[in-house]
């Protein structure tokens, strides 16, 4: 086995270890974060799936995840059902949803489909704070409950991390199954090359609806999380910013990495907390280092570290082949 | 039937200065392939640079000027030179990505620089109101719809009636043939940025009165913005005038007819029926697609 296989497998190993020691021994508002962050990510693989892999932009992701919030928060607190049955009802009703949202995009692309997402994502927003009946409007719905799941109790700070964490490793396994099957490359055909797609063959207007469907389902399990975690929704959590935020993170990370949304997940939850100190100047920093980022390498941080290992790469080759070559002439002389 | 007349009439001013906003993201998309996602923040800015030099006590018509040359040095050189220069090469969605954060940075150092709180702004247009058809409408609606045809017809000659305009609609339409005749294409995008710049601070002159200066005050004029150039055509400057008075006139009226909860979700649906059933806009062309 090559060593940089080992050296990754070592590395997602002890990342793996880590996620499930550290927290062990971490505060309740450390826990929060954390289990933050796996929500988030979630929401952020769904995006990567429609952006990154199958190249469709969406602003529109914050509105699922406010509509697998609000199922959750208004199923579980009126009508007493348990947060897994929630869920698959949750991630059906986005990805009919999302599969209607992708109709648009099989007319227009690029800069048109962003508006129409995020006209979307409005129209959701307004949604959640007008019918009041259903969404209690600006009030908000209070008190929702973290489940228990076959007498597992996961009230507490640390067991309801697990269960993040549980979510987030299923969707992991479930994504890198949908990347590696014929799908997958449906979708990176659809990126690089629509025309080209279709005339291979492709049925490239199945596979538009497929990936804004999935993508949004997976934000769909995201707000399901994302309800018993804060225990406390109104429609100002999932306004564009959202949608924006969760975007960024895919941008940030590296849009088409398959960890992408994991890295740039983690520096959209950590780093407020890391910049408290600079007060309300935070969110004014990231945005100028989005834009450095972006201008040094759209690809996102895994795109400047591939790159970067890319370069090392290329150049050590070039340094053994020319240390080879005097020993190479040496021989064919004698 | 008069409170409709001067609900049409307020329609058509809102309108006309959704307009002014397209009018300049059009020009940037012609030009040089940027979606500006901050041309909302674009507008609210420059209400902030001309507050900022009135507080040193200087008169409003000075501070009124220096409003338009700052804008042209921030939103104008330094936002070419500085965002969309580096990032072009690397494609439409990168750059419209970055002028998103763009848009979060403004905001946030307006806010956090000047004030959260809303800011009154002193108006060009004096108060009162005048007889048109024997209904009293509001003087501020008449004079910002007058003042926004003006600017309009401005800048349409010196689009189609200059020499200038003529070398910068070559541009837009084909570079390489532009470069190959002779035009200077870097500067005419350049000129285009400072166009753009113009056209945000005039809109902001006569907006803010209106809506006061706030740093969230960008998001809804972006919107509104490029819902106009959309259902007018991203092609054509008179595709962002028709959309912009379409977009105004709608939403005062199902505002106020239909209702006031849902106002912000008819522009989007007019958004969403347009771009499904004619997404090259009420007066575009069809762009074509490249393989």
């Amino acid at each position: 086995m090559k060593t940089t296989t080992l050296i990754s497998i070592g590395l997602g190993l002890a990342i793996v270890a880590a996620l499930l020691i550290m927290p062990l021994y971490m505060a309740r508002y450390s826990l929060y974060i954390l289990s933050m962050w796996a929500v988030m990510t979630i929401a952020a693989i769904g995006l990567n799936l429609t952006l990154g892999y199958a190249g469709q932009i969406s602003l529109a992701q914050g509105a699922f995840v406010g509509i697998g919030a609000y199922a959750a928060g208004i199923l579980t607190t009126a009508h007493g059902w348990p947060l897994l049955s929630v869920l698959p009802l949750a991630a059906l009703l986005c990805f009919v949803i999302g599969w209607g949202l992708g109709y648009p995009a099989l007319r227009v692309q690029h800069h048109y489909l962003a508006f129409v997402t995020l006209a979307f994502s409005t129209l959701a927003f307004l949604i959640f704070r007008n019918e009041e009946w259903l969404t209690k409007g600006v009030y908000g719905i209070e008190n929702i409950k973290r489940p228990i799941i076959f007498g597992w109790n996961t009230f507490r700070p640390l067991p309801f991390y697990y269960l993040c964490l549980a979510a987030l490793a299923v969707t992991t396994a479930l994504t890198w199954w949908i990347v590696h099957s014929p799908w997958g490359r449906a979708f990176l055909a659809l990126r690089e090359n629509p025309l080209r797609a279709q005339s291979l063959g492709i049925d490239t207007r199945r596979y538009t609806l497929m990936a804004f469907a999935i993508g949004s389902a997976f934000g769909g399990v995201s707000g399901v999380f994302y309800a018993p975690l804060v225990e406390f929704i109104e429609p100002g959590a999932f306004t564009l910013a959202l949608s924006l935020n969760i975007l960024l993170m895919v941008i940030v990370g590296g849009s088409g990495f398959f960890f992408g949304p994991f890295v740039g997940a983690l520096i959209a939850v950590l780093l407020p907390e890391w910049l408290r100190f600079t007060k309300g100047y935070y969110l004014i920093l990231y945005a100028v280092l989005v834009m450095i980022l972006l201008v040094y390498s759209p690809k996102g941080i895994l795109g400047f570290i591939e790159g970067w290992l890319a370069d090392r790469r290329t150049r050590r080759a070039s340094a053994t082949r020319a240390a080879a070559e005097p020993s190479l002439r040496a021989e064919t002389q004698s | 039937m008069s409170n409709f007349i001067n609900l049409l009439i307020a329609g058509l001013a809102t309108g006309a200065i959704y307009a002014i906003i397209a009018i300049g993201f059009t020009l940037l998309w012609q030009t040089s392939q940027t979606i500006n996602f901050a041309q909302g923040e674009f507008v609210m800015v420059p209400a902030f640079f001309i507050l900022a030099v009135l507080n040193l006590g200087v008169p409003f018509w000075l501070a009124i000027l220096a409003g338009f040359a700052i804008s042209a040095v921030v939103l104008g050189v330094l936002f070419k030179k500085m965002l969309v220069d580096p990032m072009l090469r690397h494609g439409v969605l990168p750059l419209a990505i970055a002028t998103m954060a763009l848009s979060i940075a403004m905001k946030e150092s307006v806010k956090e620089f000047y004030s959260a709180e809303a800011q009154p702004f002193p108006s060009i247009i004096p108060a009162g109101s005048i007889d048109i058809f024997g209904v009293a409408v509001s003087l501020q609606s008449v004079g910002v719809l007058v003042a926004a045809i003006a600017g309009v017809i401005v800048l349409n000659l010196l689009l189609n009636g200059t020499s200038l305009g003529h070398q910068m609609q070559a541009t837009a339409q084909n570079p390489s043939v532009a470069r190959i005749i002779g035009i200077p294409v870097e500067r005419m995008i350049m000129l285009t940025f400072l166009i753009n710049a113009a056209l945000v601070t005039f809109a902001a002159l006569l907006v803010t009165p209106i809506y006061l200066a706030k740093f969230s005050s960008g998001e809804v004029l972006g919107l509104s913005a490029f819902i106009a150039a959309i259902v007018g055509g991203f092609n054509q400057v008179r595709g962002a005038i028709v959309g912009g008075l379409l977009l105004g006139v709608v939403d005062n009226l199902a505002a106020a007819y239909v209702s006031t909860q849902y106002r912000g979700a008819f522009p989007l649906l007019l958004l969403i029926v347009i771009i499904l059933f004619r997404p090259e806009g009420l007066v575009g062309r069809t762009e074509e697609r490249k393989v």
